[in-house]
């Protein structure tokens, strides 16, 4: 315990005496606090003043009263309740807001009393966000420090990744996948490895998964308070003006094909709670992603546009002349390109209808100069 | 009470370099300790105009549209993204340039948001676009004996586009630092096309009103000013065309004086930024060369 966590801790007791200091505080930490009335009361800890000017310091082990300042500076001395105290309250602060619930869900601080907590935080606690692990560890004097990494980076040695220390360079890290491509969305389950933040600080640590998954924090908290604002598509689509005034068009049955090709757990962590409308919900299913999607985002509305100028138009009927084998070709290549398998068929495998050679040849046969599958024009010269 | 600023731009579902410029400008705001927080809200990107607000603590929000112009995406698209309540667009009392600030309680927080002007039609985005000319050049000094061109996209959606590029020209030209001083559009006369014919100095500048570079920025102009046959292939700074020696400067947004402009929005809109304008300026000035002695 650092002299300033004392004279904190001292100031505290002083100014909320009487207070309670329980405002604004979730269900669990009110429910820690509940053993104090005066001063400071805090998951296990009350420090207060007693009516003779002494202080009262008192922990699940210890209760000692009437204590001058020297000797409830012995007591205070070590106690993890403490230095707990003076992290959750001084450091982190924010009662009852999404970042302090965020923290606290780091360590399980809601599930074990402190002691506890202090030996399982030495040896590390771990939770997932998405793609992304955080370890929780004991600092100096009660701190928390963060190592922030991939999951799939677990194991790995910190000498092994690409160390950072800056939580903003998480912007960088989230812009581009494994390949090298553009991420425009950030819930995609395709974030790269091979990086670490192994010493992050509680600020420090949330700016970093904010960047890595902006909005999750609050949008976690507010489903978790019950109150998680959800805009259905009928909603969002009527809400869009220029370009995107149209996507109110798209049939029902295609909003349906819009959620199963878009908003499934292979192409977002966040899992659907929008709806075609309150009352009337989509086949498809939402997915088991750890964030709650409130409203068809960006990428969605955007495809919708294409996808709504598409279905304006008239099915008309072909005749194509395709061996059963090419048949089941294209209906591979379909799925390959559809499920992201392409870059995984290896390139002599040409039992894969989706390899590139066996792709090739198929379209060599099949197609005219033109591009025409089975020489047939898209468009009729009678039309 | 403490405060935050929101910067707010387009972004790109296709270019990640997009939103480049708005987070660095961001973080030179950040850097300057000006506000308890500064975050970033796109249209295209996350966290979405919908849900920026609610990743901000402070009460106070300043925000402000990375944008060039007053229309479209300012009146309509913002406003309603961000759930102003009350939204009117005459609150602004805008002429099309004028735009400062508007007040308004946020329905997804309850902050209150001050909801500013874009950065492009600010007084101070004048001095950007002259910073840009200093920094192309790499001269601090850079007037005499040049020209000057503002480029801009045009009319055809938005007639206030074309009226910010008039403004800043006029507000170059009455400096009376560079020779001459013209406004060029992509899509409108005069055209950036015909530059060699409204220059008569061999040294021109040109710094398009832009907020990021993308596809009008580094191929349309560079091809259609001749700067090169092929944007691939790149160009020199500066590129003969005509006779002209042209110091093309990219989009303006790209120029780092331009988080003052953020700073500024925010200060004319109430907000308390200390000492950050200055500090903005001093640090993101072009240094002079050194003496070459």
């Amino acid at each position: 315990m650092r002299a300033a966590q004392f004279d904190a801790l001292v100031t505290a007791v002083d100014a909320e005496s009487g207070s309670g200091g329980a405002e604004g505080a979730d269900d669990a930490e009110r429910a820690a606090d509940a053993t104090g009335s005066d001063g400071v009361a805090f998951e296990g800890l009350a420090v207060s003043r007693d009516a003779d000017g002494g202080y009262r310091f008192e922990t699940p082990d210890v209760t000692a009263a009437g204590l001058p300042e020297p000797e409830l500076r012995t007591h205070a001395e070590g106690s993890p309740y403490v230095t707990n105290w003076y992290f959750w309250e001084r450091e982190v602060g924010r009662r009852g807001s999404p970042r302090r619930a965020f923290l606290r869900r780091a360590e399980a601080a809601d599930d074990r009393p402190v002691p506890e907590r202090y030996d399982a935080l030495r040896e590390g606690l771990v939770t997932e966000w998405g793609q992304l692990r955080i370890e929780a560890t004991l600092g100096a004097d009660g701190a928390r420090r963060y190592d922030l990494r991939h999951v799939d980076d677990a194991g790995r040695d910190v000498a092994e990744l690409d160390s950072h220390d800056d939580p903003l360079d998480a912007r960088e890290i989230a812009k581009l996948d494994g390949d090298g491509r553009y991420r425009p969305l950030k819930t995609a389950p395709s974030l790269r490895t091979g990086w670490a933040f192994p010493d992050l600080g509680p600020r420090a640590v949330l700016e970093a998964v904010e960047a890595f998954y902006p909005a999750t924090v609050a949008n976690w908290y507010r489903e978790r308070e019950g109150d998680l604002d959800v805009s259905h598509w009928r909603e969002t689509a009527e809400r869009q003006t220029g370009i995107y005034d149209v996507v109110d068009e798209l049939p029902r049955e295609a909003v349906e094909h819009v959620a199963e090709a878009c908003c499934v757990d292979s192409q977002c962590l966040k899992r659907r709670e929008w709806e075609y409308e309150a009352g009337d919900d989509l086949a498809a299913d939402g997915g088991d992603g750890p964030f709650p999607c409130r409203e068809p985002c960006s990428v969605v509305v955007a495809a919708s546009r294409t996808w709504t100028k598409l279905e304006r138009e008239a099915e008309r009927e072909y005749t194509f002349t395709l061996t059963p084998s090419e048949k089941e070709q294209i209906e591979a290549v379909l799925e390959a390109v559809a499920e992201g398998r392409v870059g995984g068929i290896r390139e002599a495998d040409v039992a894969e209808g989706a390899n590139r050679y066996r792709t090739r040849y198929l379209r060599a046969k099949r197609t005219d100069e033109s591009g025409d599958l089975c020489g047939i024009p898209t468009e009729r010269d009678d039309e | 009470m403490s405060q935050a600023l929101v910067v707010v731009a387009h972004g790109s579902h296709l270019n990640p370099d997009s939103s480049a410029p708005t987070h660095e400008h961001a973080d030179t705001v950040r850097a300057t300790g000006a506000f308890d927080e500064v975050r970033t809200g796109f249209w295209k990107e996350e966290p979405n105009l919908r849900e920026v607000l609610r990743t901000v603590d402070a009460e106070e929000v300043y925000v402000v549209p990375m944008f060039i112009s007053e229309g479209y995406f300012t009146e309509q698209v913002i406003p309603r993204e961000l759930r102003l309540e009350g939204w009117d667009v005459a609150d602004w009392e805008s002429d099309g340039l004028s735009a400062d600030v508007a007040t308004y309680a946020a329905t997804d927080t309850g902050q209150t948001v001050h909801y500013c002007g874009p950065v492009g039609t600010h007084g101070s985005m004048t001095d950007v676009l002259v910073r840009r000319a200093e920094s192309v050049t790499g001269d601090p000094d850079v007037g005499e004996g040049f020209g000057f061109a503002v480029v801009g996209h045009g009319t055809e959606r938005n007639e206030n586009s074309a009226k910010a590029i008039e403004y800043h020209a006029g507000r170059v030209r009455s400096m009376d630092r560079f020779d001459e001083v013209e406004a060029l559009y992509m899509d409108e006369e005069p055209e950036v096309d015909d530059l060699p014919d409204h220059f008569g100095s061999e040294d021109v500048v040109l710094v398009p009103l832009f907020v990021a570079d993308g596809f009008h920025t580094q191929e349309d102009i560079p091809e259609d000013v001749g700067l090169t046959d092929d944007y691939r292939t790149g160009y020199d700074v500066p590129a003969e065309v005509a006779g002209h020696r042209v110091w093309y400067a990219g989009a303006v947004g790209t120029e780092p004086l331009l988080a003052d402009v953020l700073l500024e929005r925010a200060a004319d809109a109430g907000a308390d930024v200390g000492d950050a304008v200055e500090d903005v300026r001093e640090t993101t000035r072009v240094a002079a060369p050194e003496a070459d002695d």
